[in-house]
């Protein structure tokens, strides 16, 4: 039972190895992650900077401090889709069906993937908050909320790539993966990833309230610039809860429906 | 080649183009429904803004729109590159090289359908726009706002064809949108240039796409008029002729 664990945790470790690898060396599935979220923050904290006094904005440093957790989420979600684009093409080449041939469990080889997906995800938080420092940004919490949020987008990373890797398991097709883009845009717009939602229009604002993407982006965000709350964290956990539940639950039935087909 | 010729060679590229938009209607969803999730997206995010002192409207629906128009031409544009680049990696634009037609009217022929296309996301963004409720801009606006969509998909045109020239494959086409994208995004796009801070603000202001965007924008915020309106031609352009100049440069090179 051990020895098989072993060997099963072995198979994720390297194929989420290989994953972390293939998305920094191939340009085309890193730079949505890091290139536009990137220039989108730039171009968003000195276009609308001067919302920090608009009556109702939250207190905070200035602008690129409230951004910073919103440009980490937009990340993540590409980190998600990115990730579910190369496993599909590994499948549409292949590559799985090989290592379905092998005495390893399925379910590593997605795990392998997922685990590359968390990874990228910690990488992320590390790298907007040295972009965020750099440019003036002002952690309220220091290092335990750097260390907090490493775990948080981390785990959101992990979440959100089990929804759409269920997609690649479902369609087999890079092609539909790609297609959900404009979706990720559309989740990120009716939640407070770049704006307080008490200052959206509705029925943005209103939605924004109830969105779970809006919990997480807030559980990123308090610590940045303002303080620890323990319901926003433990709303931040249950979203999170939430996505990975039902992506997993997703990947699974997905899974389950290849067998069946034979695939 | 008579221009008799010529005119037919360029209105076959033409048709050629606009053919994918029916027998590959997938392929065009994208680059129309893009530009309108980003308007309404933007607006119910940053629509709080006009509430600042100094802004020049009230409604930023109407602020906004002009440049999600241009953004949409700049996508449609830059598509075309990408297009020529397969049309190089599968060898069907080393024949049309071989064939008679010369040079400048292959480009126009690439360059013209892009205009004509951007025509199809400008029409539906103006539909969820004024739906939404977007100021009308007058007809005259109208006009000046969509003749610009369109020499905006030009320049974007020649900017794609230029860089599959230089390039001969599809995997630059993230460098023809994301440079588009950029022109479009580092103007007045947000905000009035007073209300921009840090970088932004020098960058719109020396940033010619900026006096695009304020010609296009001018109808839908107030009252159009030749003084707002020449400056954004004139960086049109000059900015199409740039970039036509690289594209030919490229083209002949490629023969070479």
């Amino acid at each position: 039972m051990i020895e098989t664990l072993a060997a099963n945790a072995r198979v994720v470790a390297a194929l989420g190895r290989r994953s972390v690898m293939q998305t920094l060396r191939r340009p085309q599935l890193a730079a949505p992650l890091i290139i536009f979220p990137t220039a989108l923050l730039a171009i968003q904290t000195a276009g609308a900077g001067r919302a920090v006094s608009l009556p109702g904005f939250p207190p905070v440093a200035n602008f690129l401090s409230f951004m910073l957790a919103g440009a980490m989420v937009q990340s993540l979600l590409m980190t998600g889709n990115s990730g579910a684009i190369a496993f599909a093409i590994d499948m549409e080449m292949g590559f799985t069906d090989r290592l379905y041939a092998t005495p390893i469990s399925r379910a590593s080889v997605v795990l392998g993937r997922l685990a590359a997906t968390a990874m990228l995800g910690a990488m992320i938080a590390v790298y907007f908050i040295s972009l965020g420092l750099i440019f003036g940004a002002k952690i309220h919490e220091g290092v335990p909320a750097v260390l907090w949020i490493i775990f948080l987008t981390s785990a959101s990373a992990l979440a959100f790539g089990s929804i759409v890797a269920a997609l690649a398991l479902r369609t087999n097709s890079a092609s539909v993966v790609q297609g959900i883009f404009p979706l990720i845009f559309v989740v990120l717009f009716v939640s407070d990833a770049f704006f307080p939602a008490n200052l959206m229009l509705e029925p943005a604002s209103w939605v924004a309230h109830y969105n779970p993407l809006s919990f997480i982006v807030n559980g990123i965000r308090q610590p940045i610039i303002d303080g620890w709350s323990l319901e926003t964290q433990l709303k931040a956990l249950a979203a999170i809860l939430g996505f990975g539940i039902l992506g997993f639950t997703l990947c699974a039935a997905a899974m389950r429906g290849r067998v069946r087909r034979g695939l | 080649m008579s221009w008799q010729s010529s005119v037919a060679t360029i209105r076959v590229l033409v048709r050629r183009a606009l053919n994918e938009i029916t027998r590959v209607p997938g392929a065009a969803i994208p680059g129309v429904l893009a530009p309108a999730i980003f308007f309404l997206g933007l607006t119910s995010v940053f629509g709080s803004l006009t509430l600042l002192p100094g802004f020049t409207t009230h409604s930023y629906q109407s602020f906004l729109i002009p440049v999600s128009l241009l953004q949409g031409a700049a996508f449609t544009g830059a598509a075309t590159g990408v297009n020529l680049a397969r049309d190089i990696e599968q060898g069907w634009f080393d024949r049309l090289l071989a064939s008679p037609a010369s040079r400048p009217v292959l480009l126009a022929g690439l360059v013209l359908s892009a205009s004509l296309r951007s025509l199809l996301p400008a029409t539906f963004l103006l539909i969820v726009g004024l739906a939404v409720g977007v100021h009308w801009p007058g007809l005259g606006g109208l006009l000046i706002a969509l003749f610009l969509v369109m020499g905006m998909a030009v320049v974007a045109a020649t900017w794609g064809t230029s860089l599959a020239f230089r390039f001969k494959t599809q995997s630059a086409a993230p460098l023809m949108q994301v440079g588009m994208f950029l022109a479009v995004l580092l103007t007045t796009a947000y905000a009035p240039l007073h209300l921009l801070t840090g970088w932004l603000q020098t960058v719109a202001r020396i940033n010619p796409v900026t006096q695009v965007v304020e010609a296009a924008r001018q109808g839908f915020v107030g009252s159009v008029t030749w003084g707002d309106t020449w400056p954004g031609l004139l960086a049109l352009f000059g900015l199409a002729a740039l970039f036509t100049m690289l594209a030919l440069r490229g083209m002949r090179r490629m023969t070479l």
